[in-house]
């Protein structure tokens, strides 16, 4: 650990340059080696390319120079951590029964086993551990759904990534409880952490995913986030992405998504709190019929920073996409919302929407919405909308003159615009937790809890607005 | 549409080739192939221009020489050898012309040709045409009946000499030789262009026009226009483009710079159906235009409204920049690829003032094996309050080779405005033909039809003359893309 620390002065990218070079045997050790390959391929992309920074188009609205050019802690050994998981963390979500793997710091922990079988079938575990136990599934998946021309984070994930999830579902399985992946920062220094996840769904399998990103301190940290999701024929995945870290905190996400023949797949992107966030989603949709449904609600405020990239390509005819992002912006927050519809030629009876909603709230509040439409086949219907703006002075007039105060008017009207995101939440009980933590978000009562985000320290407490129903 | 223009359309849908395509034997001064600063002083020398013209020029080459061609449209076209281009043409100095008659037959018949009759024009049409053929303007009509209301209606170079105050005051206000790859090319080598001065209180009488034609082979062609409408002016001016048929591309980078004082309103309208390649995409005009309006005053308003249909390579932004509290700009457009052309085209609204007003209506056809992009910014800056922006952007697909898209970008920094925008992208529905079809209107007229009505909505803002031949240019466009 010693020597770490002594690079701790350098810029980011030099030091990872460097620590790579130092420590490759421990980098590598435990290996396969097609993945071994891999890494040495990226770092050789990462030497030439870097970092993204703002000279280039797709990053021209967010500037990760500032996280990039500070000085981080990357940890290269598992940590000795005797802190019981349990303790610093706690889902107590009522009637909502999860399966939990935890992930502290990046570094995978285990209570019983790096690798178990879920009674169902599918198997949950270390990504460290999975590749040696099933080299034929990281042959024939890892690192190919990620495009080979990623950007600088993507590439220096691939080259130095320690840990991270594995989750494969076989063919035929359905998940009997939603799976839940808990990542917690925690610790003095300014970190960079680097997970990778793979995560595979056999044929005809279903799986409900919950991802969270939480952090317990007010330390800043940098998370740069690789997974990549393959989607066999008629599987189905419902991913949900809970995102409330530090105002400090710098979130690089990127999702790298392959979808089968008829397969489905829906994704909730819910960013509550983070200083900088980035979302790259990409989905493939290769197999004739299949659907993606990508919803996103982002609430910022102070001066956040969040960034929606969004792209979906339509390789192959008949396959339909709905892509839904709203956010609403206080105070000093911007937002950025990029989404890429791509249509291959003969992509035909292509379906796709999309849409990105806003409000702001303050005039310092700044959005920059770019919703793209590339279309090389004629037999589609691809339309898009944009809309910035703010809240309905006629409703609120409605609401106001039937005795409602302003400030609860005001409420009410922006619950009704996450609702649209909200609703979508096919999981009941989630559904309603979400659907409080927007709530008291919205009230400016969400802080990022010393726990998880869901585990909002008290007992269930359901959130009403504070209306007079008698004068209605 | 009456019966008969229906007719029309059909008659030129079966004729097919490029209709323009003709080449006038006139004398040409040329400048020296390539681009250094001699050409430049040369140029300048030719034109026997002022010392404060030439600096300009040379800033701007000085500038250019440290810019790279920009990469980021959504075009593909070989490189080009900006050294391997005539930057000046003109037809051999004639003494000064009074009528018409002293004119070069040959160039009255290439007016002819292209059904712009300078002598015709004049009485029945009731527009002001100030031709530019290859970089000079030969002769301006109605200057006269203009000069009674006192608006200056002329050429650049005329403009340079006559009014060095106006031009001095206004050129490269709006787009500074900086602003880009093709305006630092285009302010150091323009050859030529249109002037117009709208005096406060005046509305021009006539809607003036002016027909710009690449003639000589290898000479790109710049054109600069500026238009200033003071106080309480108005002017609608149009801008027709016709380009012979030859095989080498030819480039193109103009400028034209829009100023709106207090309450004016300036509406611009183009027609543009150069020449765009052949079947196999051999050849066509390379058109790299930076056009961009200034509403300067208080409730000033300027419109852009293009028919797009020409060119192989079309690389064209028509701006707003809405400063003055409560102004307005509007862009209509519609763009027509077939074959092998590229279209990146649309427009930035920049809302500055408060209460802006800014629409977009643009409408991409695509068809054989083209592309169209819709690229498009508005930006709303934090004193820009109430401002309000719509935009709309539809792309129709005619065949499976083509393709069409939309890159809108929207930058909104404030919170009391509200910024729309929406697309769709489709392909004429078998319910629409079959519809047509049943009432005994055939396939190929049935989509001339269709394709009318789905751009309508822009062709109804274009002055009438342009109305008609922008129809039929439609039709021409598409002939043989479908089926």
């Amino acid at each position: 650990m010693e020597k770490d620390t002594l690079q701790q002065a350098l810029p980011l990218d030099q030091m990872l340059i460097e620590q790579y070079r130092k420590n490759k045997e421990l980098i590598t050790a435990n290996d396969i080696q097609y993945v071994s390959k891999l890494r040495e391929e990226a770092f050789q992309t990462f030497m030439e390319s870097g970092f993204p920074h703002s000279g280039m188009e797709q990053w021209r609205h967010t500037d990760v120079d500032v996280l990039t050019e500070d000085a981080y802690l990357n940890e290269m050994e598992v940590p000795d951590t005797k802190k019981d998981i349990e303790e610093l963390f706690r889902c107590d979500i009522h009637n909502f029964d999860t399966e939990t793997v935890s992930m502290l710091n990046g570094w995978y922990i285990d209570k019983e086993s790096p690798l178990k079988t879920l009674p169902e079938g599918i198997i949950v575990g270390s990504i460290r551990q999975a590749m040696k136990a099933y080299p034929q599934i990281f042959e024939k998946y890892y690192g190919t759904i990620v495009p080979k021309n990623a950007n600088g984070f993507v590439q220096i994930n691939t080259a130095m990534m320690q840990d991270g999830v594995f989750i494969w579902v076989p063919d035929g399985v359905k998940s009997a409880k939603t799976l839940q992946i808990i990542k917690i920062i925690n610790k003095e220094e300014q970190l960079f952490v680097q997970s990778r996840n793979l995560i595979v769904l056999g044929k005809n399998s279903e799986l409900s995913l919950m991802h969270c990103d939480d952090s317990v301190n007010q330390q800043s940290s940098l998370v740069n986030t690789v997974t990549e999701i393959f989607v066999d024929e008629n599987a189905n995945l419902e991913l949900y992405k809970l995102q409330n870290l530090n105002d400090q905190s710098g979130l690089i996400n990127s999702t790298f998504v392959q979808q089968m023949a008829n397969s489905n797949i829906k994704t909730n992107t819910l960013t509550f709190n983070c200083g900088l966030i980035r979302n790259n989603i990409h989905v493939k949709l290769d197999g004739q019929g299949s659907h993606a449904d990508v919803l996103g609600l982002y609430l910022m405020d102070k001066q956040q920073h969040i960034d929606n990239q969004i792209r979906i390509d339509h390789n192959v005819a008949h396959c339909t996409s709905n892509e839904l992002f709203k956010g609403i912006l206080d105070e000093d927050a911007s937002a950025v919302f990029n989404g890429y519809i791509h249509v291959a030629r003969d992509a035909q009876k292509t379906n796709a929407y999309q849409n990105n909603n806003n409000i702001l709230l303050t005039p310092t509040a700044t959005i920059n919405t770019m919703p793209f439409l590339e279309i090389y086949a004629d037999d589609v219907k691809c339309s898009h909308g944009a809309t910035v703006g703010q809240l309905d002075q006629e409703a609120m007039f409605y609401i106001r003159s039937r005795g409602i105060s302003a400030a609860n008017a005001r409420l009410l009207l922006m619950y009704a615009f996450a609702a649209d995101i909200i609703n979508e939440i096919s999981i009941e009980a989630l559904r309603q937790r979400i659907d409080d933590m927007v709530k008291k978000r919205l009230r400016g009562e969400l802080s990022v809890c010393d726990k998880c985000v869901l585990h909002c320290g008290a007992p269930e407490k359901e959130y009403h607005f504070d209306i007079d129903l008698s004068k209605i | 549409m009456s019966d008969q223009t229906n007719n029309n359309i059909l008659d030129e849908v079966t004729k097919g080739e490029y209709k323009f395509g003709f080449y006038t034997d006139i004398e040409n001064d040329l400048a020296p192939r390539g681009l250094t600063e001699d050409t430049i002083r040369f140029i300048s020398a030719k034109k026997e221009e002022p010392e404060w013209m030439l600096d300009f020029r040379l800033k701007a080459f000085r500038h250019w020489q440290s810019l790279e061609e920009p990469e980021w449209a959504h075009l593909h076209h070989p490189p080009i050898d900006f050294q391997d281009i005539i930057y000046f043409a003109a037809p051999k100095k004639k003494p000064q012309l009074n009528s018409l008659d002293e004119v070069d037959p040959e160039l009255l018949e290439t007016f002819d040709k292209l059904g712009i009759s300078l002598d015709e024009q004049k009485r029945l049409a009731g527009v002001a045409v100030d031709a530019v053929i290859d970089s000079v303007s030969v002769k301006t009509t109605f200057q006269d009946t203009l000069a009674k209301h006192g608006i200056i209606f002329c050429s650049f170079s005329e403009a340079v000499k006559n009014h060095p105050e106006l031009v001095k005051k206004y050129m490269g206000t709006v787009v500074p030789y900086t602003d880009n790859y093709y305006a630092a090319l285009n302010s150091a080598v323009f050859s030529d262009g249109s002037f117009c001065f709208i005096p406060k209180g005046v509305r021009s009488p006539l809607e003036l026009s002016t027909y710009f034609r690449i003639n000589a082979a290898n000479t790109g062609q710049f054109e600069r226009t500026l238009i200033v409408a003071e106080e309480g002016g108005y002017v609608s001016y149009m801008e027709g483009c016709t380009a012979p048929m030859r095989d080498e591309n030819q480039l193109h980078a103009a400028i034209v710079e829009i100023i709106a004082m207090d309450d004016a309103e300036v509406k611009y309208s183009t027609v543009q159906n150069w020449y765009p390649g052949d079947k196999e995409g051999k050849g066509g005009v390379y058109n790299f235009v930076t056009k961009r309006g200034l509403c300067k005053g208080h409730r000033s308003k300027i419109s852009w409204t293009q028919v797009e249909t020409g060119s192989s390579i079309t690389w064209k932004y028509p701006s707003c920049v809405l400063m003055g509290d409560n102004s307005i700009g509007e862009f209509y457009s519609v763009a027509v690829t077939n074959n092998f052309q590229q279209a990146d085209t649309g427009t930035k609204m920049i809302h500055l003032g408060k209460n802006t007003r800014s629409t977009i209506i643009s409408k991409g056809i695509s068809a054989g094996k083209s592309n169209n992009s819709y690229r498009g910014l508005v930006k709303i800056m934090p004193g820009a309050i109430n401002s309000r922006n719509f935009s709309q952007c539809d792309s129709l697909l005619l065949g499976d080779k083509c393709g069409a898209h939309t890159f809108p970008y929207i930058d909104t920094r404030n919170q009391s405005s509200i910024v729309e925008h929406e697309a769709t992208t489709s392909k004429i529905s078998e319910d629409q033909l079959f519809y047509c079809n049943q009432r005994g209107i055939d396939t190929e007229k049935a989509i001339g039809l269709i394709v009318n009505g789905y751009a309508k909505e822009v062709l109804n803002k274009l002055p009438m003359e342009f109305a008609v031949e922008a129809q039929k240019l439609l039709s021409i466009t598409l002939e043989g893309s479908v089926g």
